[in-house]
């Protein structure tokens, strides 16, 4: 479990994120969501300690990671995956060698059980063809699938993932998100993910935080936020008329059908 | 931002590469790598560059001694302490700062804006220690290869010159090439080579580590990173010279 408490985050004058608290829970998609500039990333970025928070902590199952020097962080880190937006390979490193790279440089196996590891992670993510092709070589769908088997390789405990959609096509979206559910349950993990793809939110969406302007407005989970009153919240997930709309038939088609079950009850008495 | 805030970012940098290697043999692989990409990558136009400097040295010096009184060997003897002194260390650097400056800053700038220097510090990895010492610790080992080869080279196209454009003979050459050498000389010249080393990768490393935006400011960076290592690399001959000469 991952307890966020008080969180403050500024840069200069800048507050870009204010006193967020929540706990992400084990074996769970976390979603945090928000438009653009709400201060996911930061929050993100604060959790994992690329960022230091100005206040607050961070708790991983109890130890405070903003009091842990930087030997205590690095083993930490050692149990925390991470899919970046824009994948973060390493351009000079074939698919293998990205994903055989944490194993190489942390792993005391031998050369077949780390080579037997990476052929297992990329059989997961389905990209076993891909082995020694260079990240320019392959499409952003399967870069991000290299990233999550690089991320998961080390067998972590919390996988985080910064706008996994981003730049994807929504079928490709689709399998990412399906993806990341499934390593989640697999490996019981938890998972925290960055997004404002409205899909992955009602696909995989076990806990969510919506931040606004770098407070947290919403918290909730998928089955809750489509009949959320928060107005804000309305906003940013119906934001287009055909959304608003799909959602108004939605509710009439909820209303009838319980329209329909109260009047076959009235009729079975 | 004031040049004291650049010079105490530098020095953070440089104490926050000095952690214990996560895996030695993946620094030790690092370190090969870099040895080969920037000693081997830098051979071809440190050769040229060396050769034809001992070449037009021999050229020049002939051309400006006019006095029959001197004798040609002296041309030899000229040469020789140009090339070691200057040529081969201050001028190959500034060239290898633009070769090797610039690619250590746009490799490393754009690491850093692709993310994949986070990604470094996510694993548990010192992306410091990983990513700049091996480069550093590489320039120690092979400028002042480079710099030796670059000695040879220019007295070799020095005499090559002289015989061609028939100012002396090689056999005259070798006599002024042998006449009251120096061995301190080479010292010297090895201990800029060590200097000038240190600048032209530490200082674009920095450039690179710290660049934040896109392909604009990698640009930007690199340019910068050229720039002052170019600068600082004179400055520290001049310095060198005030206090070893």
């Amino acid at each position: 479990m991952i307890e966020i408490r008080n969180i403050k985050k500024g840069f200069n004058d800048r507050t870009v994120i204010t006193d967020v608290s929540a706990i992400l829970e084990p074996g769970k998609c976390n979603l945090i969501i928000g438009s653009s500039g709400s201060g996911k990333t930061v929050l993100m970025k604060c959790i994992v300690g690329l960022f230091e928070p100005d206040e607050g902590s961070i708790l991983y199952d109890g130890q405070d990671f903003t009091k842990m020097n930087e030997e205590e962080k690095k083993l930490m880190r050692q149990q925390i995956g991470m899919l970046f937006q824009g994948s973060a390979l390493f351009d000079s490193k074939t698919v293998e060698q990205n994903v055989m790279f944490p194993l190489e440089m942390f792993s005391k196996s031998t050369s077949a059980e780390k080579q037997k590891r990476v052929d297992e992670v990329l059989d997961r993510v389905q990209l076993r063809e891909a082995h020694k092709k260079y990240p320019a070589e392959i499409s952003g769908g399967m870069k991000k699938r290299v990233g999550i088997a690089r991320a998961i390789v080390l067998n972590p405990k919390y996988l985080f993932c910064d706008e996994p959609n981003s730049g994807l096509d929504p079928q490709t979206s689709l399998v990412i998100d399906k993806l990341i559910r499934e390593i989640t349950t697999d490996f019981k993990i938890t998972t925290v993910v960055n997004t404002h793809d409205m899909n992955s939110v009602m696909e995989i969406g076990d806990k969510i935080i919506y931040m606004y302007q770098g407070r947290k407005e919403w918290e909730g989970n998928n089955k809750e936020i489509i009949f959320s009153k928060n107005e804000l919240l309305n906003k940013f997930i119906f934001a287009s008329d055909f959304l608003q709309d799909a959602k108004d038939m939605r509710m009439l088609e909820m209303k009838g059908k319980i329209d329909n079950d109260r009047n076959m009850d009235d009729l079975l008495k | 931002m004031s040049f004291f805030t650049h010079f105490g970012k530098f020095i953070l940098m440089i104490k926050g590469m000095f952690t214990r290697p996560e895996n030695y043999r993946m620094y030790w692989k690092e370190l090969m790598h870099q040895c080969a990409e920037l000693g081997i990558g830098s051979l071809g136009i440190v050769a040229i560059i060396s050769v034809f400097i001992g070449a037009v040295s021999t050229v020049q010096t002939a051309y400006q001694l006019v006095s029959p009184l001197i004798p040609m060997s002296t041309i030899a003897q000229i040469v020789r302490d140009t090339v070691i002194l200057e040529f081969s260390t201050t001028l190959t650097c500034i060239v290898l700062a633009g070769v090797i400056g610039s690619k250590i800053a746009s490799e490393l700038g754009n690491m850093r804006v692709s993310e994949q220097i986070d990604a470094l510090e996510i694993m548990g990895i010192n992306a410091k220690a990983y990513l700049i010492m091996p480069k550093i610790l590489a320039a120690l080992i092979v400028i002042p290869m480079l710099v030796i080869i670059s000695m040879g080279l220019g007295i070799w196209g020095g005499r090559f010159a002289g015989q061609a454009a028939h100012i002396l003979s090689t056999e005259t050459f070798d006599r002024g090439l042998l006449y009251a050498f120096k061995p301190y000389n080479v010292t010297f010249a090895l201990t800029k080579a060590y200097t000038f080393s240190f600048i032209l990768t530490g200082i674009p490393a920095y450039y690179g580590y710290h660049v934040q935006g896109g392909a604009l400011e990698i640009g930007r960076a690199s340019t910068a990173a050229v720039v002052t290592s170019c600068i600082m690399i004179l400055l520290a001959d001049y310095v060198l010279a005030a206090i070893m000469l």
